[in-house]
């Protein structure tokens, strides 16, 4: 029977792979081995690239008023109660890689509740679930390509990729851009969690520079008296996209 | 500017991204349906897809509406009926299938964005509902990945091999 996989056999695996440059544009490489769920789950043979300027694939779906509703961005206002945890807002604009802002299109947004826990069949792991937080939100962006969550702060949780596997604090996103080729899920980390080193899923953005792009500024500014304090996260979708979609959305 | 990069969708998805109806773009057209496997063969359970289309003439001006909302208690109503949207999200069930109800698009192919625990960042594919010059530049035992049967008058079957042996046609838009 081989070992349990510890930290320090996912600690090497990592420091091998740092700064090996990983999948393009700073995206992880899907064959990275320290999430070991990745193992069975990446192709093997090289992607087809499509050059075709009418692909369906540089537009993309629309979204708008009518599929998000005005509470959909307030995460703490979704049951009778309060949730526990430390009250946050979250706020960014979504740009495209020309600095563009995203307009008018949909954010949404996953987590776990203050103590680790996500209301999911799948996360049995002894922390409390929180009967005042589920989790989900939404919104559009607006005119800057800005959106805006007030939430609360979620907790670190364990997992069974090794040996005391724990995930740092993180919100999950799903972003659409003007084309499907922008499409982006992602997860938004914040400052200064010590789990960062040990996080494979994380540390798959093996460039630093790269890495720092998923990680909130905690902004005092946005922080607000008595109430909540403020995070700033702004995301560049990747991919290229219809010129002629431009005008217009 | 330089991207933000991608993170896997995790396992626990479920109660946030999927909605009701989510697989019905268009009812009394067609439907397609499908495993998703994993490089060993076992069907893949917590894999999401969505799907984004061109309407019957090949317009791709997607509508809203695809999660249109009650205002009052804020649940999900549907789409309207009348507005195409163009687009389809769907989560594997506890079997590895899911399956779309469609209009044949004008351009002959879905286009196909699989996401799932264990990939980092997600991967394109498209499902050819019949020839295209596409496919011809590509050597006949890949094409096959990306063309759906027709099990009978109106079912199309499309598996998708995230690797080994069958291994689907990923595409790359740069």
């Amino acid at each position: 029977m081989s070992e349990p996989l510890n930290q320090a056999d996912i600690d090497r695996e990592i420091a091998e792979l740092t700064g090996s440059g990983g999948g393009p544009s700073g995206h992880p490489a899907r064959d990275y081995t320290p999430y070991r769920s990745t193992l069975l789950r990446h192709p093997k043979q090289p992607l087809v690239a499509i050059k075709d300027p009418e692909a369906a694939e540089l537009n993309g779906p629309a979204f708008g008023v009518t599929d998000v509703t005005a509470l959909d961005n307030d995460l703490t206002q979704q049951h009778l109660g309060e949730p526990l945890g430390e009250r946050i807002t979250v706020t960014g604009r979504v740009l495209d890689r020309d600095g563009h802002p995203v307009r008018g299109q949909l954010v949404e947004i996953w987590q776990a509740n203050a103590s680790g826990r996500y209301l999911h069949q799948r996360d049995d792991h002894p922390a409390p679930l929180d009967p005042n937080f589920t989790g989900v939100g939404r919104c559009l962006t607006d005119d800057d390509g800005r959106y805006r969550f007030t939430t609360i702060k979620p907790g670190a949780y364990p997992w069974r990729n090794h040996v005391n596997a724990w995930r740092p604090a993180h919100i999950h996103f799903s972003l659409f851009g003007t084309a499907f080729t922008q499409r982006l899920v992602t997860q938004m980390y914040f400052p200064g969690d010590p789990l960062f080193p040990y996080d494979p899923i994380l540390q798959s953005v093996t460039d630093e520079s790269a890495r720092q792009r998923l990680v909130a500024t905690y902004a005092h500014e946005l922080s607000q008296p008595e109430w909540s304090l403020g995070y700033r996260w702004d995301i560049v979708l990747d991919g290229p996209a219809a010129t002629w979609m431009e005008e217009g959305r | 500017m330089n991207p933000t990069p991608s993170q896997t969708v995790g396992p626990f998805y479920g109660y946030a991204l999927p909605f009701p109806g989510g697989g019905d773009i268009a009812l009394g057209g067609i439907t397609v349906h499908g495993y998703v496997y994993d490089g060993a063969g076992a069907p893949v359970p917590d894999a999401l897809l969505e799907f984004w289309q061109a309407d019957e003439d090949g317009d791709l001006r997607g509508r809203p509406g695809s999660l249109r909302r009650d205002p009052v208690n804020g649940a999900v109503i549907g789409r309207n009926g009348v507005d195409f949207t163009g687009f389809g999200r769907v989560p594997t069930d506890a079997d590895g299938h899911w399956v779309l109800r469609t209009v044949r698009p004008g351009n002959g192919y879905i286009s196909v964005c699989v996401f799932a625990r264990g990939l980092l960042h997600h991967l394109y594919t498209r499902i050819y509902l019949g020839q295209d010059a596409f496919l011809d530049s590509l050597p006949p035992q890949r094409r096959a990945t990306l063309v759906a049967a027709e099990e009978r008058e109106g079912v199309h079957r499309f598996d998708i091999h995230l690797q080994g042996e069958k291994e689907t046609v990923f595409l790359d838009f740069g």
